[in-house]
């Protein structure tokens, strides 16, 4: 059969979202941030949100998040995303607004904003990139690292005693009331990536109806920081963070 | 019995050469071109197999930089 004969655009299955644009995307090869980045721009298209959506960009790798989606950004001071947001919301009711923050950013420095925001039921999405260190720094400990795990700042690996264990921040804002969507999510397979999507959709959902606060983690790799190939890491993620991190909603209402 | 034929369109200038397409792809189609690199010096994903493409677009869905167009078309 003629290839002629299967390209064309009624057999078209999968393209790039139309909301991600051409700009070259400055993250490593094998990063979660561009699929997290690509299911976002599908499901604000799907819910024809383009016009009313604002995303707030953390500082993280994802800081150059606005160069790639054509949807209004605002960037957040850092860990600063859930109060920017709040304010946000607050003053444009009608629109969807959504942070999207990595490990250092919502649960080390920005720790306190987040969990105020989820506990005053804020109407917002809050999209969490877990990837257990800080990746633009250059792998540093962040609180979600693993017990044991081997960083540029602990390189004998956590040491419990000292430097405590995995932050669960899921779990601790999916106890508070303003909470009603606390769900784990990961995107290492194409099942993976289809399960993130829904939960994103739903998250926007709720965002709109005025549901509350919506959290989706997205457990990931940084296959750079961690020292691995893109492949290695995804299986690093599934035997590591899985056990600790566990994929499944922890509440939905 | 119906088969279904898939092409994939891999935009060269994108891929950064991951390898996690060809990870996920069940039937061996893509692999990373082993000489060849795009003008940023990556080895980019190519159809190597194109024949055994089935068009279930799972290559699309984990691509990172979103290189990835896919078509599938049912044969008789």
């Amino acid at each position: 059969m003629n290839v002629n004969d299967i390209v064309n655009p009624e057999n078209l299955v999968y393209a790039k979202p139309a909301l991600m644009n051409e700009n070259h995307m400055h993250y490593c090869p094998g990063c979660s941030h561009g699929v997290v980045h690509k299911v976002i721009a599908e499901v604000i298209k799907e819910l024809d949100l383009q016009e009313k959506t604002i995303g707030i960009a953390p500082v993280g790798c994802a800081v150059f998040a606005y160069k790639y989606l054509n949807i209004d950004w605002q960037e957040a001071a850092h860990g600063r995303a859930p109060a920017l947001a709040t304010a946000v919301k607050r003053l444009l009711p009608d629109r969807m607004v959504f942070t999207y923050q990595g490990d250092g950013d919502l649960a080390a420095i920005g720790t306190a904003e987040t969990i105020h925001a989820a506990n005053r039921g804020e109407n917002i999405a809050i999209i969490f990139i877990n990837n257990g260190i800080y990746g633009m720094t250059g792998g540093q400990m962040a609180p979600t690292t693993l017990s044991n795990m081997v960083t540029s700042t602990s390189p004998d690996g956590r040491n419990v005693k000292t430097t405590g264990g995995p932050l669960k921040m899921l779990n601790m804002l999916a106890l508070l009331d303003g909470v009603c969507l606390a769900t784990r999510v990961s995107v290492h397979t194409a099942t993976a990536v289809k399960k993130t999507r829904r939960m994103i959709k739903l998250a926007f959902e709720n965002s709109m109806a005025g549901k509350g606060t919506s959290i989706v983690e997205v457990v990931s790799t940084c296959n750079a920081g961690w020292k691995m190939t893109p492949e290695a890491a995804n299986n690093w993620m599934v035997e590591n963070m899985f056990p600790v991190f566990p994929i499944g909603d922890l509440k939905n209402i | 019995m119906a088969k279904l034929k898939g092409y994939v369109e891999v935009n060269i200038g994108r891929c950064k050469g991951c390898n996690l397409c060809v990870v996920e792809c069940p039937t061996d189609t893509l692999d990373l071109q082993p000489r060849e690199v795009n003008d940023r010096g990556y080895h980019y994903a190519y159809m190597k197999n194109p024949d055994d493409c089935i068009g279930c677009a799972n290559c699309g869905f984990v691509c990172p930089d979103g290189c990835i167009t896919v078509y599938r078309k049912k044969v008789l």
